[in-house]
């Protein structure tokens, strides 16, 4: 375990009488995609928010790059180098795409306490936020103002914001939700590769991708991580057909 | 200082608490159903004393004057819920603060137009009048006395209406699902007239009932919207126990502050000096409680996050 | 529509060419209304930067705006009667010197915004907008209860305060001075605005949670906004209680931070000059109006209310279109 850049220790959260997380323990090597399914209401969203900062487990602990993490708030998180992209679009809908991919270069280079110098023309944020852009192909949108890109553009533009922090690792909440056939294709090449530069720990619904991205997939269901294993594990697993899919089927 | 004294001051923060229960309650079930903040909720106070005042100078009947009260508030209520307040629903919270901010302009204006700038007085009934001796030998207002008693039981009423009828089966979908309570075919612009011109009756009520202590006059319900605003902090918005609650503890907070704080300064300084700056600090003493809270609990005693 | 650029620079010229006519037309009461149009609209300027900029709807803005005037009052009434203000543990004296007072104004408004926004920035939406309304009451009430300055009644100052090389009891001068004042506020703040502090303020205000995701963090960040707001507000409150040589509770009154945030509301949120719009639209309604009814504040809460259901975006809005504060 010693060579996981996130550590998920038996944590448990309940609100009430429901348990959504019950000791819940997953990690994240190094080079991996590890895909997280489950059904609607497994607690996917409460884990999430439990790894990336904003609740607190009621036991258990989040380590990330050797650090216990598990009470640090969101912010500081980002800091140590993990980047999230969020189910709906999380952008400052107001402003450019570049302001946004500024805006995590100001993020990443601690600066936001400077208070004079204008961030627009700042060589190194615009550096950072301009080679964002070109790797995820929005730099002909830099101009565009976010709320009228389309539903796949701001997926992109999420995925840019990430990249501008320098991750160690990605937590990506649903990155395919809403995107058409040819946007999906041309994300899941482009998660190959980023696989290599920092892990990726991806919660997804369309079964098809993550067949075919994931090296590793965990089944999350009431709570509880019922199986991990390679795709072909997870497909020949009898718990995931009857509790997963099956729930799925009849969905 | 003498326990009966304490014992009296007891009593006078109880019903100050009491009196604002009936701002902060209207306030927090407004907010709750329709997360409406309205500051012009202290106008409707104002509108209650001067309707009552108003009609027991005409027919000299007190409990006319408490009907009037209630009556005023409510009608006008639902005539600015029905041609203002409902536009104000889906606007972000500093467009509600403004637009109400504009309405107590006009309000406090025009109520200064029609009855002059000169604070009216509102007469306790002779049957409420006097002292009312309680057990243990304290002799107490009569009164003030009634006051809580009618503020404990429109408490209890709300508590009964919002828990087990159907109308308050509906506030309590409203407030947890807007959408959900249109499905179920209730008119849900209805609904937020009724809860509107509720509040607004509890206001004026209060309005009326504290008129009679003190004086009528525009600009009365401003300093009783921001304390309610205080019990709202304390308390937990959205919820009529905590407004309940957090009344009783800025009623009781302020009245006794005034009285101990002076008193508890002089025993290390000079009289005069202590009875400033004891009054001094009693003013600010429930703000310091609200800080209290918000540094503990900032959703309040009994809100959710 | 014209460009906000030109527009702004229309509104300065006009705020300059005014006073400069009643210089010449000998109208000095004129003169003394553009003063106070350009002290409110500083005062707005602070509270745009935390509202507009920052999202934080702080309904307690008299609180900084008060507290520069009594900064003012109680410095300048010690050295009016000649008797130091503290001697233990070391003597600190009064002063009638303007940028002294200036200082003092700045640095306590910053501090009061620190520790009101540390507790209020706890809380968001309507409990914020409750929480600072109800920490600029207490200082109201602290005020009128606290007899040493005044309490209720106030407190004056017999002599504006001076500012090397000016005759500050000229009216020309002391506009000039509070214009120069104006104008480097407006220079700081833009710049603030276009700076990283102000990008990511403005981005959190869009998107808290964006902010949060890419390691900024939120709540030191608002706050520090917050404090710079109270510092400004504060720094025209210094200069309004000099305006009048007086200060009182009154310019602790919530309707005091209502009337700041009319201005805002007026001229146009977050934009730069917003306040400057605002402010002056103010002082002409409450001169001309205020001259034809006594109720005239009727007609004031009426257009208050019409802009906020059917002109968002102020004036300024109206006349021109919202130009990107990053960009170019």
């Amino acid at each position: 375990m010693a060579d996981s850049i996130l550590d998920v220790r038996d944590i448990h959260k309940s609100f009430g009488a429901l348990k959504a997380s019950d000791g819940i323990t997953l990690d994240l090597k190094p080079g991996e995609i590890h895909a997280l399914i489950g059904p609607n209401g497994a607690g996917k969203s409460t884990l999430i928010k439990q790894i990336a900062g904003g609740l607190n487990p009621d036991s258990g602990s989040v380590h990330f790059m050797g650090r216990d993490v598990s009470t640090m708030s969101v912010a500081a998180r980002a800091r140590l180098g993990l980047a999230r992209t969020f189910q709906i679009s999380a952008l400052a809908m107001g402003y450019t795409v570049l302001e946004n991919a500024v805006l995590g270069a100001v993020g990443e280079t601690g600066s936001v306490f400077r208070f004079f110098k204008p961030a627009m023309k700042d060589a190194d944020l615009l550096g950072r936020a301009y080679a964002a852009l070109d790797r995820v192909g929005l730099r002909d949108q830099a101009g565009v103002i976010t709320s009228e890109l389309s539903h796949g553009q701001r997926r992109q533009l999420e995925v840019a914001v990430a990249l501008t922090l320098a991750p160690k690792a990605f937590l990506m909440d649903e990155p395919m939700a809403g995107m058409g056939a040819e946007g999906s294709k041309e994300l899941t090449t482009f998660l190959q590769d980023l696989k290599h530069e920092a892990p990726i720990l991806l919660v997804e619904h369309d079964m098809d991708a993550v067949f075919a991205l994931a090296d590793r997939i965990s089944v999350l269901v009431y709570g509880k991580i019922i199986a991990t294993g390679s795709v072909a594990d997870i497909r020949a697993n009898a718990d995931v057909r009857t509790a997963y899919l099956g729930e799925e089927d009849a969905a | 200082m003498s326990t009966l004294l304490l014992i009296e001051q007891v009593l006078n923060g109880l019903q100050f608490g009491v009196m604002l229960f009936l701002m902060a309650a209207g306030l927090t079930l407004i907010f709750g159903v329709m997360g409406l903040i309205n500051l012009a909720h202290g106008s409707l106070y104002m509108i209650g004393a001067f309707a009552a005042a108003a009609v027991a100078g005409w027919t000299g009947s007190f409990v006319l004057a408490l009907m009037a009260s209630l009556m005023a508030a409510a009608l006008f209520g639902a005539l600015i819920e029905l041609t203002v307040i409902r536009r104000l629903y889906a606007r972000d919270h500093l467009d509600q603060v403004l637009a109400t901010f504009a309405l107590i302009l006009i309000f406090s204006e025009a109520t200064r137009w029609t009855f002059g700038s000169f604070p009216l007085f509102l007469d306790t009934p002779d049957w409420l009048s006097g002292t009312v001796m309680l057990p243990g030998g304290i002799q107490y207002s009569l009164y003030r006395l009634a006051i809580i008693i009618i503020g404990l039981i429109v408490a209890a009423g709300l508590f009964l209406l919002i828990s087990k009828t159907r109308v308050g089966m509906r506030i309590r979908a409203g407030e947890n699902d807007r959408e959900m309570i249109g499905a179920l075919g209730v008119d849900i612009s209805v609904l937020y007239t009724m809860v509107f011109a509720l509040g607004a009756a509890l206001a004026g009520l209060s309005g009326a009932l504290v008129g009679a202590i003190q004086s009528v006059e525009v600009g009365m319900g401003e300093p009783v919207l921001i304390l309610a605003f205080v019990v709202i902090v304390i308390g937990g918005i959205g919820s009529i126990k905590g407004a309940l609650a957090g009344a009783i503890l800025v009623g009781l907070t302020d009245t006794l502050g005034r009285t101990v704080l002076p008193v508890v300064f002089s025993t290390f300084m000079e009289a005069s000096a202590a009875t400033s700056v004891g009054s001094a600090l009693a003013s600010m003493l429930i703000y310091i409680l609200m800080a209290g809270v918000l540094i503990f609990k900032p959703t309040g005693l009994f809100g959710s996050a | 529509m014209i460009a906000e650029r030109h527009l702004n620079a229309i509104i300065l010229a006009i705020l300059v060419v005014i006073p400069a006519y009643a210089v010449i037309a000998d109208e000095p009461f004129t003169i003394t209304l553009a003063t106070k149009a350009v002290i409110l609209a500083l005062a707005g300027v602070g509270l745009n930067f935390a509202l507009g900029q920052g999202g934080l709807v702080s309904f307690g803005h008299a609180a900084y705006f008060g507290i520069g005037g009594y900064a003012m009052g109680i410095l300048a009434s010690h050295a009016q009667s000649y008797t130091p203000l503290m001697e233990v543990p070391f003597v600190i004296e009064g002063t009638n010197s303007m940028p002294v007072i200036w200082l003092v104004a700045v640095i306590s408004g910053g501090l009061l915004a620190l520790l009101i926004g540390a507790l209020s920035l706890r809380t968001q939406g309507v409990y914020f907008i409750m929480v600072t309304l109800a920490f600029g009451q207490m200082l109201y009430y602290f005020a009128i209860s606290w007899p040493a300055y005044g309490g209720e009644d106030g407190l004056s100052i017999y002599v504006r305060n001076q500012f090397p090389g000016l005759n500050t009891l000229v009216p020309i001068q002391f506009f000039g001075l509070c214009f120069a004042i104006l104008l480097i506020v407006l220079f700081i703040v833009n710049r603030l605005n276009k700076s990283p502090f102000g990008l990511a303020l403005m981005g959190a205000h869009q998107n808290e949670e964006r902010a949060k995701t890419v390691g900024i963090d939120v709540y030191k960040m608002r706050l520090v906004a917050f404090a710079i707001s109270g510092a400004i507000t504060a720094l025209a409150g210094a200069l309004f209680a000099d305006l009048n040589r007086f200060v009182s509770p009154v310019m602790f009154d919530w309707h005091t931070s209502g009337q700041i945030m009319v201005f805002i509301i007026l001229g146009g949120v977050a934009r730069l000059f917003g306040p400057i719009v605002g402010a002056s639209l103010y002082i002409l309604l409450e001169h001309f109006l205020g001259g034809v009814s006594e109720y005239w504040q009727i007609y004031l809460g009426a257009i208050l209310f019409f802009m906020v259901l059917f002109a968002k975006g102020g004036i300024i809005g109206r006349l021109s279109k919202k130009e990107q504060t990053h960009g170019g």
